[in-house]
């Protein structure tokens, strides 16, 4: 079971230019809005046609340029859940169901609206309006919609977008369900990092319709290629660098020489590292003698429920609140063990914490 | 208390001939119009391009247009020397000044209010309706008929009602087209001009009476379905 994409679509703003492959294992598509996200779903699908490329679903092939293959949308069981899941407001949540099951006979149409109602736990909904639905009923609705025509790929638009925050735990706990049980290409697009964390295994970074990364989740976040990956990432410090040695890079908006862990790219443009792979290290008389670490001053601090966040000036005390290098993330526990020693602190930016970046 | 007071007022007993006739007219009119200006919106919202400022300008150009303008055309279309006028008299059969002629022009006259609202109810369909519809292996045809029809249909229903008004109302076209032949194409407004011109206030005054109660009945219908029938009132479910 393979999804083999490589499509070019030229938009207002760029141009996307996608090439991707995925098995059966959930691949998450991440990227700020506008990226081209929705697009490139659209266009395997089958909604929108794409100025060139090719198709692949499972050695069927969705569309191909060369050979003027343009399967519509109605035959390339495609499966889509909609960002606003898209239930249709006159009919009740089985007719909903029921919809994309015209074709089979009065038996296997019931069997399957059974097994979709089941896998999606909204039994007892089934002759209720979408009006008449909650928003996570609604998407298990849509989920069951999508899933009942049993798709050969499935193709996730924001699922969790539009939920609250509770809702979204629970509502990612059933998609996790549903891919684990479904052997087939999944995508789900999505804005959230932790999110696309979560839920995929392999993970594509799409910037203005480019490819900026694609491979495996752990590796994508433990090595990203460039800074806007990075940034993409969730990662919060950012420094222009130039190699010194092969091991050394001076950071120059950071003022320093740092240590670093592994290969330093030949294009060589940037060092960061993420806010909460910072420590802080005991000061004593030695620290400042030893390899990446620095004395700094707290300059402003912005607090979540269990996580504090703390804005750094380093080498020297701050001029002002603008003036940090650095941005920290702690757990409050051990915020409280040192908020009330003396400045200056000392961090430690690890070499392995450290990212060399491309442009 | 005027429209009954005027009917016990008339010494002969009323003709209601042009009661029945309107409303068939207008009742046939509408339904023509109801099939093909849908049909013309459903084509015209799926396509765009310069073309269709063409088209757009020739199915609203009876909008604006007098309709004596229109029953002037329509006569040249239909009449003995006109291109469709021909065909029919070789089949044996004439429109001009028959009840038909009643209904074409009414259908015409009424044909523009009926596209224009239909299309603007389309496209108020969200998109993503018809998009979902398709990736559940749904047809064109089907995706029109399940999704697209039902939810523009508070739209193309007031359409309806607005061009059955404008059909009951027709008369320059008519009178070009149809003429005033009592029985048989003499409607409503074509009863009351000839009634006035033949200084028959109190016969003029009924049939006024009469367009005022039935544009009242439709008005409080469309008002019914513009207003309690669309969603944010129970609609599709009790929420």
């Amino acid at each position: 079971m393979t999804l083999e994409v490589t499509i070019t679509k030229r938009l207002p703003d760029f141009t996307l230019d996608v090439s991707l492959a995925t098995d059966n294992k959930p691949l998450a598509i991440l990227g700020p809005s506008g990226a081209g996200k929705s697009m490139l779903f659209r266009c395997i699908a089958g909604l929108e046609r794409p100025d060139a490329g090719r198709i692949v679903l499972n050695d069927r092939i969705l569309f191909d340029s060369r050979q003027r293959i343009q399967l519509p949308a109605r035959e390339r069981r495609v499966g889509m859940l909609f960002q606003h899941y898209a239930l249709f407001p006159h009919r009740t949540v089985a007719e909903n169901i029921l919809f994309g099951l015209s074709q089979r006979g009065r038996e296997e149409q019931l069997k399957r609206l059974a097994a979709a109602i089941e896998s999606t736990h909204i039994a007892g909904l089934e002759h209720r309006y979408p009006r008449e639905l909650s928003g996570g009923e609604q998407q298990r609705a849509a989920l069951a919609r999508a899933l009942a025509i049993e798709p050969e790929a499935l193709l996730l638009d924001e699922p969790l977008s539009a939920l609250d925050t509770h809702l979204r735990s629970q509502m990612e706990a059933q998609l996790q369900e549903v891919f684990a049980g479904y052997e087939r290409p999944s995508l789900l697009v999505t804005h959230n990092i932790e999110e696309a964390y979560r839920l995929g295994k392999h993970l594509l970074v799409l910037v203005r319709g480019r490819v900026a990364a694609f491979g495996d989740k752990e590796e994508v976040f433990r090595r990203p290629p460039s800074l806007e990956v990075a940034r993409i990432t969730g990662c919060k410090n950012f420094s222009h660098a130039r190699a010194l040695s092969p091991n050394v890079v001076e950071a120059v908006d950071w003022g320093c020489q740092l240590q670093v862990a592994g290969a330093i790219p030949e294009a060589l443009a940037y060092v960061g590292i993420r806010a909460h792979h910072i420590d802080f290290t005991e000061a004593s008389s030695s620290a400042a003698s030893e390899n990446n670490v620095f004395p700094c001053w707290l300059v402003r601090s912005s607090e979540t429920p269990f996580r504090i966040t703390l804005f750094l000036s380093i080498h020297h005390p701050p001029n002002g609140l603008g003036d940090y290098q650095l941005q920290v993330e702690v757990f409050k526990e051990k915020w409280q063990r040192f908020r009330d020693r003396p400045l200056p602190w000392h961090v430690r930016l690890s070499p392995e914490s450290l990212l060399p970046l491309a442009e | 208390m005027l429209p009954v007071a005027a009917l016990t007022l008339i010494a002969d007993p009323i003709d209601w001939s042009p009661l029945w006739i309107s409303l068939a007219t207008s009742v046939t009119a509408t339904l023509v119009t109801l099939v093909l200006g849908v049909a013309a919106a459903a084509w015209r919202e799926r396509r765009g391009g310069a073309g269709v400022a063409v088209v757009d300008g020739i199915f609203l150009l009876p909008l604006v247009l007098p309709p004596t303008v229109v029953g002037f055309f329509l006569l040249l279309l239909f009449g003995r020397q006109g291109p469709l006028g021909k065909v029919l008299l070789r089949l044996g059969t004439s429109l001009v000044f028959s009840w038909p002629a009643t209904v074409i022009a009414a259908a015409v006259i009424s044909f523009p209010l009926m596209y224009l609202t239909s299309l603007a109810a389309i496209e108020q369909v969200d998109r993503h309706y018809l998009q979902a519809a398709r990736t559940l292996g749904a047809s064109e045809w089907r995706v029109f008929r399940e999704v697209t029809l039902p939810l523009a249909w508070p739209g193309v229903l007031a359409g309806a009602i607005l061009s059955f008004a404008r059909a009951l109302g027709e008369f320059g076209a008519t009178l070009m087209i149809a003429g005033n032949i009592p029985g048989r194409t003499a409607t409503i407004p074509i009863a009351i001009y000839f009634a006035v011109e033949a200084d028959d206030i109190q016969r003029a005054m009924v049939w006024c009476a009469v367009d005022v109660a039935i544009s009242l009945m439709l008005l409080g219908s469309l008002y019914y379905w513009t207003h309690a029938q669309v969603p944010g009132r129970a609609r599709w479910g009790r929420r």
